[in-house]
């Protein structure tokens, strides 16, 4: 296998939110890679803080520690005004909520735009026009509504906007905070599929959060799991979601209904006790090639039990 | 026979706006049994919010009942007063909301919720209806019940105020449960936990439940039957079986086939978007994003065909004179599943 070239290395990120005399460890040191041109599934229940790393990672918010590497260099080290405007450009979001991530008193023309002119990536207004509707055709809308205003079109639609917004400025890496999870079934399917399909026109790199497991399976290279501020498990998605490791991981997969009437009658629920999370030592060690877990030392075992009883 | 405990007959609502009257309901009918659940599936605007609360009296103001008929026991639910409501609602109809974030009260003490149905509607004592509510609280999985009795709302999470809301509900062991959408806010593994004490409860209780939801994967879970709701129509009903394994109309096709199975490699997403109910179509309202249609489909919604004694479907496709189709890959594994589930069960 020819070496995949790492476009993001998170290294022990920890973000921390001071609450009074508390301090809720809403990420507490996550590491993970995503490789270039792969989309990488963060999941969760609410409370993870899957989508707290998200931002953590396009800086949002300022990381407690850690580091975040994108292209070699750490972005939380950036200080010119420059710098961070070019890491801004190789690097956009996708909200969860279309209706609350779109500014309800401007065009679609200049939601799209906005990125364009801050970047200065257009001559005249001409360009500007020219552009915004090559984008809106890229996402599937027409010319026709450059003109209108976000409350004119449907979830779908402004999840659309969304994603041609966030193209713009022709990014390398996107995090996609939960994307679809305000759409109905029928729209969801659209939605995924427009994303693979510019993933593979244009290159680009995904960091997909979401808590509907068998979309993220669908949709992700690898998968990692997040409980509790904590990444437990890390790897290929068919090997995660078929060959769990983690015993949170098990539970999760266990309570994802499954639109088949004979396997639901089947269903067994596996329980999930979170008190071994909080021991110490632990920390990630691969038990299969690729698939990493968080443990201690003396667990290594432990899950090389486990990983070898799915062979059978 | 089973015992009838609804019978929905030919329900039509309108909603009176601004740029006119938005057609919601468009010719509902069905019945529920004692005992069983009955899950609505469909989109956000599909009307299936607003069926389930026509069955509980609680319609907007701007809506307007066109015409049809809901028995229950008799009475038909859409002529009675709002004084006749108030001693059925809450105590043989009840309802779950979709949100446990604002279906409770903020400033009631949890165990006088739970106790308040008793009260007013059972004639209980404050001193029972308290020690009933205690029961409910135990039954619904709250652990320490004694002392959480006394709390209020915003010292509960998500899933543990969505048993509050069921312990609400199922006080007064109503006939009729309506949930809508009663797991959608949450994670889940609380989901899970949810609908595993929903079933358990109505096994107890044995009351009826129409379960209104999007998810596929819940509905497999929790139906004996389960309708298909699409632009303020049915378009296809059956049991759970039938309609996940010998599905018939396109729309079930599709909605099947845009969620990733554990085998699927290329998503099929339904092109287009559901149609404008102040203006409905006149024909099938599924016709213009179905790849399926026959012209026929434009000009005419199709009758109920009747697939088996269970199972009907509103598409032309059923008639005999329509060319056969060749339904997505998904589909076709489903029907093969069916075919062999029938065979077994004829030999046995």
């Amino acid at each position: 296998m020819p070496e995949k070239k790492k476009l993001l290395e998170v290294k022990h990120l920890k973000q921390y939110f001071k609450n009074g005399r508390t301090v809720t460890k809403a990420v507490d040191d996550v590491s993970f890679d995503i490789y270039q041109g792969e989309t990488f599934g963060l999941v969760g229940e609410s409370g993870s803080g899957k989508t707290t790393t998200g931002r953590s990672i396009l800086q949002l918010y300022k990381p407690t520690g850690g580091e975040v590497i994108f292209e070699g260099e750490d972005v939380l080290k950036l200080k010119g005004h420059d710098d961070k405007l070019h890491f801004r450009r190789d690097a956009q979001m996708i909200f969860q909520d279309p209706y609350a991530s779109l500014n309800p008193r401007m065009t679609v023309e200049d939601i799209i735009a906005e990125g364009l002119d801050i970047h200065h990536l257009v001559k005249d207004k001409q360009a500007r026009h020219d552009r915004v509707i090559e984008l809106l055709e890229t996402v599937g809308l027409n010319e026709s509504h450059a003109s209108r205003f976000p409350h004119e079109f449907s979830g779908g639609q402004r999840q659309r906007i969304g994603i041609a917004r966030a193209l713009a400025v022709e990014p390398k890496f996107i995090v996609a905070d939960e994307p679809i999870s305000a759409l109905d079934v029928s729209i969801q399917a659209q939605v995924v599929n427009l994303m693979m399909d510019l993933q593979k026109n244009r290159g680009l790199t995904y960091l997909f959060i979401a808590h509907d497991l068998s979309m993220v399976k669908f949709i992700s290279d690898r998968i990692g799991v997040m409980h509790y501020g904590k990444l437990l498990e890390v790897g290929p998605a068919d090997e995660v979601y078929d060959r769990p490791l983690h015993d949170y991981t098990k539970s999760l997969i266990s309570a994802v209904p499954v639109p088949d009437p004979e396997i639901e009658r089947a269903r067994k629920r596996i329980g999930y006790d979170p008190s071994g999370e909080n021991e110490p030592g632990q920390s990630m060690h691969e038990i299969r090639p690729g698939h990493f877990v968080r443990c201690t030392d003396a667990e290594v075992e432990h899950y090389r039990e486990v990983a070898a009883s799915y062979e059978k | 026979m089973a015992e009838r405990v609804l019978d929905v007959k030919n329900l039509k609502i309108d909603f009176h706006t601004y740029a006119g009257e938005v057609k919601a309901i468009r010719d509902v009918s069905f019945h529920l049994d004692k005992g069983e659940t009955l899950a609505i599936v469909g989109e956000s605007g599909s009307g299936k919010s607003v069926t389930t609360r026509s069955i509980i009296g609680l319609l907007a103001k701007n809506a307007k009942i066109v015409g049809g008929e809901i028995d229950f026991h008799g009475k038909n639910l859409l002529d009675i007063k709002e004084k006749e409501w108030q001693d059925i609602r809450g105590n043989e109809i009840a309802m779950i909301f979709q949100d446990p974030m604002t279906s409770l009260d903020p400033t009631m003490k949890i165990g006088q919720q739970i106790a308040e149905p008793l009260i007013k509607h059972k004639g209980a004592s404050k001193k029972e209806a308290w020690a009933k509510a205690l029961e409910m609280m135990k039954a619904v999985g709250i652990p320490n019940a004694e002392e959480r009795i006394n709390e209020y709302p915003h010292q509960f999470s998500g899933g543990m105020r969505q048993r509050i809301v069921i312990a609400i509900a199922l006080i007064c062991e109503p006939e009729i449960l309506l949930a809508d959408e009663p797991t959608t806010a949450l994670d889940v593994t609380v989901q899970a936990e949810i609908l595993d004490l929903m079933k358990d409860l109505q096994k107890r209780v044995k009351t009826s439940i129409i379960f209104i939801t999007h998810d596929l994967g819940v509905v497999a879970g929790m139906a004996d039957r389960v309708a298909v709701m699409y632009a303020g129509e049915f378009l296809e009903y059956g049991t759970v079986d039938d309609i996940f394994y010998n599905p018939q109309h396109p729309y079930t096709w599709g909605l099947i086939n845009s969620m990733p199975t554990l085998e699927s490699q290329t998503l099929e997403s339904i092109p287009g978007t559901p149609p404008d109910l102040l203006d409905p179509p006149k024909g099938d309202p599924f016709a213009a994003r179905n790849k399926y249609a026959l012209k026929i489909d434009l000009e005419k919604k199709a009758p109920f065909f009747k697939v088996s004694d269970t199972h009907y479907a509103s598409t032309w496709l059923l008639d005999p004179r329509a060319p056969k189709v060749e339904p997505p890959a998904e589909i076709q594994r489903r029907w093969a599943k069916y075919a062999k589930m029938k065979q077994t069960a004829s030999n046995s």
